[in-house]
């Protein structure tokens, strides 16, 4: 198998290929350009499911790494790998970026072209960031993807879009430049960018120059970038502006990946290399993700708009995540990622609906629409299985995430997961009164009457959409199993698993199987979610 | 007393440049066939190129001392010859829309070239300062070569006024720095181990000198006249040349006299800091395009200040922390020039007869219009904005790393502000192109066509932007060699 020793190379470079070969065919030739650049993504998802193959349920650490030399000095490695965590967002990236052409079919009429090349390039740099294991490598895909995404807010998007694209820009290099000077530092007390020779490094501790000072500050470097992307209150601001203005395909990708790839950030890098700061920093970003989860439902309550609600609540479930991601908790840690899967998809979808709407209407202000379940009833159908996963419905995916993150959160600090629950409440809360003024009640505009219902392909790509809903909320073990180890890994590093632990179960996170001995050893983190979760 | 041979191929690449100057002169009233003139000129500046690895076969010091042929000496010969031979591709197209004179121009173009050849390899500071005016008395010319446009001898008067001032400033400091240690020579000046005030002053003088000729704040305010008076090929030339080989002689005073490190750490923070402020917040509110790049450049000699700064104070401790600084100066030079030329070529181009069409609303919906135009513009763009993929990236990625060695993380913070509001700009004029809609009257013109030449330069910076980008290593390893000073 010649190429498949080769196979993230593949995945991060096959749209590559694709966009330049989309630039080779004619300009106005749009129903071939879309055909291709959809043939492209679909090949890519396929290739990228054979990750599931790659990683095989129970292996711990880095699979499938390449490594090549790349730059002497200092010393740069292409050094590519692929965990349980990194696995799954890769699949979620090629599947919205198919699901994201399939949805620009018909709103996108001028540049074509370049619109689809740049889809791809995105993909290239978002795919990039979750399967490089170089911190060089990593910045570098991490910067690729803004100009791509750039242009697709400002080409392409409504009216304020320039001023959108340049917000966006501007946020995000804030916070890698200042990644950038972290890995510089990390790198002049390590001598190396390689992540997994950097966490050894660190984790034999007694590193000269690393004082608890500089690992703060360290850790803030990087914690600000990732920040920033989440977006964690208070540097969310952004967020609405970019959403609202990119197309629709646009606020697919930013919200189904592009927002996970600050969360990535934090479980990759943040917790496993700065255990220590992370530890005095968890208390606080604990309580600016339970204001964003607050904040952001109560914003979404009282927005007019569709697309800035739905805007404001990624900020709200991207605020559990960060929660769960600072419990250090097994539980809560596989919740996170859970719900960073299921955000995406459900999040994602609802874009497109609202992107649908649109359409249709032109316009994301709640007030035009009214009864639109009567002339679209389909449509209404899926809106509501969408909203319904989105809040957390038992059976569905978002259910898994925020159920899982909570009870993680709860064993481990009650108070802030009593305070994020309220979240819950609140989701149910926006979700289904936009919902009520869209699409029940009297018809109020003339032109609603007449609005079409899904046509072919809207239900093609809602379909599938509720089917990943669907099977993410029954099957939910098929994720957490190849999660499971690891999370484990990363909680392990933050909180070393030592005798003390083993007295005070109910303080911390019961460890997995591989880290005790099989006698004494309390239920591992994986069966106890799968056993809640099928004893629901 | 005659030179050895060995002598005169030490200094071959100035000798073909000068020779070539002189011959497009003789020519002048022979001839007036512009392919002809611009084939001699870029004949002659790619033959004295690649004297230059003759003169680096022949290592070593030469004229007793006064000029020094090493790796680094070639290397800036290398790139200046490199941006004479671009330059005057791009400049042919140009002289003829503006119905100037080509021998001349070529000529003094090469003059200013051998110039800053002089100053890369000078070991000897009255060297330096013959390298100094030959450069500058061209530039000067250069400046004013439009002549019935007014701008263009405004642009002239200003560089000369100031350089000349600058130059006295240059020319003081090497009498201090006589007086004070008995000789100009940097290699007996780098056996000298005490420090005096009087040294100190002439070399502060020094530094004001040179300061001048590379925009670095707070000598800096006749930059964005000159650079949008100049007819824009030799702003193109101003941006690359004259700047890398002032930098370069500020990187050879710097590196071999030692009292030329101990204090000097703090005069470079606070230049460098100055300079990347000033340029940038300068650039913010500009809407001409060719102020805008220069502001952009006086931002861009901030970063390599900060890089300077590293360079002096790790020479304090250990040798081989120094070695990447310089490299870090050397390649941000190179990834510099290329994209500099490149960008200036285009505003040239673009300008039209008259160099008209140079305001920020004139670049409206460039991507519609000219597509590989203003991708390539974004390209040289994105390159000084600093991210992945170009040249312009690792040159901003060894300065930061530099800097981080020599511990000076809040230098490297504030390079990271002011990449930050490096963006805006950069990223407006590609908003521009991209997401604005050309003017009527502009969509009604036929779109101009660029001559071959000007695609060939366009070509070359591109290509060498892409491919520094992704693989720096073959510069790297030419700049890091251990023998880069010939020690």
């Amino acid at each position: 198998m010649p190429l498949g020793g080769h196979l993230l190379t593949i995945l991060i470079f096959f749209p590559a290929a694709g966009a330049l070969a989309l630039l080779l065919l004619r300009a106005d030739d749009h129903k071939w350009i879309r055909g291709f650049a959809f043939g492209i993504s679909l090949v890519e998802f396929v290739l990228s499911l054979g990750l599931l193959w790659q990683a095989p349920v129970g292996t711990a650490g880095y699979q499938r790494e390449e490594f090549a030399r790349w730059i002497g000095n200092p010393p740069i490695n292409y050094h590519l790998g692929v965990d349980g965590i990194s696995l799954f967002l890769v699949i979620l990236t090629t599947f919205l970026t198919a699901i994201s052409i399939l949805a620009s079919w018909k709103n996108i009429e001028h540049r074509v072209k370049e619109f689809f090349v740049m889809l791809l390039m995105l993909e290239v740099g978002v795919v990039g960031v979750f399967l490089s294991l170089d911190l060089f490598l990593f910045f570098l895909f991490w910067e690729v993807m803004l100009i791509p995404m750039a242009f697709l807010i400002g080409i392409w998007g409504h009216e304020r879009r320039i001023y959108a694209a340049v917000k966006f820009v501007l946020f995000t290099m804030a916070g890698s430049i200042l990644m950038l000077v972290g890995i510089l530092w990390l790198y002049n007390v390590t001598d190396t960018f390689d992540l997994p020779a950097i966490q050894g490094i660190l984790q034999h501790g007694g590193v000269p120059g690393l004082t608890p000072g500089v690992e703060m500050l360290l850790f803030l470097s990087f914690f600000v970038a990732f920040a920033i992307k989440v977006p964690l209150f208070p540097l969310h601001t952004w967020l609405p502006d970019a959403h609202v203005e990119a197309p629709t395909a646009g606020s697919v990708m930013l919200a189904g990946v592009l927002l996970k790839m600050g969360t990535y950030g934090m479980m990759r890098f943040c917790l496993p290399l700065f255990p220590e700061a992370s530890k005095r920093a968890a208390p606080y970003v604990a309580t600016l993700a339970i204001i964003g989860i607050i904040y952001g439902a109560l914003v979404s309550m009282v927005q007019p708009n569709l697309k800035k609600l739905v805007a404001y609540s990624s900020v709200s479930h991207l605020g559990f995540v960060v929660l769960g991601i600072f419990a250090f908790h097994n539980i809560s840690m596989q919740g996170a990622v859970y719900q960073m899967l299921a955000h995406g998809v459900s999040t994602g979808a609802l874009f497109l609906l609202v992107g649908m709407l649109h359409d249709r209407r032109h316009t994301f202000e709640i007030a035009e629409y009214g009864g639109l379940s009567t002339p679209m009833p389909h449509f209404a159908a899926f809106f509501l299985f969408v909203a319904l996963s989105s809040m957390g419905l038992p059976m569905l995916n978002g259910f898994v995430g925020e159920y899982l993150i909570l009870l993680g959160t709860y064993q481990a600090h009650w108070q802030w997961a009593s305070w994020a629950a309220l979240g819950v409440i609140l989701s149910a809360c926006y979700l289904l009164w936009s919902y009520q003024r869209v699409f029940f009640g009297d018809i109020t505009h003339e032109k609603n009457r007449t609005l079409p219902d899904a046509s072919a392909r809207e239900r093609w790509i809602l379909g599938t959409m509720a089917v990943v809903i669907l099977w993410m909320g029954i099957s939910s073990a098929f994720i957490t199993h190849r999660t499971a180890d690891a999370s484990q890994i990363i909680i392990d590093r933050v909180q070393p698993p030592g005798p003390a632990e083993a007295a005070t179960p109910l303080q911390h996170a019961p460890r997995a199987a591989t880290t005790h001995a099989a006698t004494t050893r309390a239920p591992s983190a994986k069966e106890i979610s799968l056993e809640r979760l099928g004893s629901r | 007393m005659f030179p050895s041979t060995a002598d005169l191929y030490r200094v071959l690449p100035e000798l073909v440049w000068c020779v070539f100057g002189i011959l497009l002169m003789l020519l002048q009233p022979f001839t007036r066939n512009r392919h002809f003139l611009s084939a001699v000129a870029a004949g002659g500046a790619l033959l004295g190129t690649f004297a230059s690895y003759v003169a680096a076969e022949n290592a070593g010091s030469g004229f007793f001392n006064l000029v020094q042929i090493d790796a680094f000496s070639q290397f800036f010969h290398l790139l200046v010859g490199g941006v004479a031979f671009l330059v005057i591709l791009t400049a042919g197209p140009y002289l003829h829309r503006e119905r100037l004179e080509f021998a001349e121009f070529y000529a003094l173009l090469l003059f200013a070239t051998a110039g800053m050849g002089v100053l890369a390899s000078a070991q000897e500071l009255i060297t330096a300062f013959i390298g100094l005016e030959m450069s500058s008395i061209s530039s000067y010319i250069l400046a004013g070569y439009r002549r019935d446009a007014l701008k263009s001898s405004e642009s002239a008067m200003k560089y000369f006024l100031l350089g000349s001032f600058a130059t006295a400033f240059f020319l003081y400091g090497i009498a201090l720095v006589y007086g004070a240690t008995g000789t100009t020579n940097l290699s007996k000046m780098g056996s000298l181990n005490e420090s005096s005030t009087l040294l100190e002053l002439g070399l502060a003088l020094i530094l004001i000198g040179l300061g001048f000729k590379v925009a670095a704040a707070p000598f800096q305010i006749w930059t964005p006249d000159v650079y949008e008076g100049a007819p824009t090929p030799v702003t193109a030339l101003f941006s690359a040349g004259p700047k890398a080989a002032a930098f370069a002689l500020l990187l050879r005073i710097f590196a071999t006299v030692p009292a030329a490190t101990h204090f000097w750490f703090w005069a470079f923070w606070i230049l460098a800091a100055l300079t990347m402020f000033l340029g940038n917040l300068g650039a913010l509110v500009q809407t001409n395009v060719k102020r805008l790049l220069a502001y952009s450049s006086i931002a861009h000699a901030g970063y390599i200040l900060v890089a300077f700064a590293a360079v002096t104070f790790m020479k304090n401790d250990l040798k081989e922390g120094a070695g990447a600084a310089y490299a870090a100066v050397l390649f941000y030079l190179l990834s510099y020039a290329l994209v500099k030329i490149g960008a200036f070529t285009i505003v040239s181009q673009l300008g039209g007869a008259g160099e008209k069409h140079l305001s920020l609303d004139d670049y409206a919906g460039l991507a519609q219009r000219q597509p590989f135009v203003a991708a390539a513009l974004s390209l040289y763009l994105l390159s000084l904005l600093g991210l992945p993929v170009t040249a312009g990236f690792f040159g901003k990625f060894y300065i930061f790393k530099a800097a981080v060695n020599s511990h000076l993380i809040w230098l490297a913070v504030l390079m990271a502000v002011n990449s930050i509001i490096g963006a805006y700009y950069y990223l407006r004029l590609i908003v521009v192109m991209y997401m604005r809609d050309p003017s009527a009257e502009a969509a009604a013109e036929a779109p101009a066509r660029f001559p071959l030449t000007v695609n060939l330069v366009l070509f070359i910076t591109c290509v060498g932007t892409v491919l520094f980008g992704l693989f720096p290593n073959s510069v790297l390893n030419f700049i890091l060699q251990p023998t880069l000073f010939g020690h």
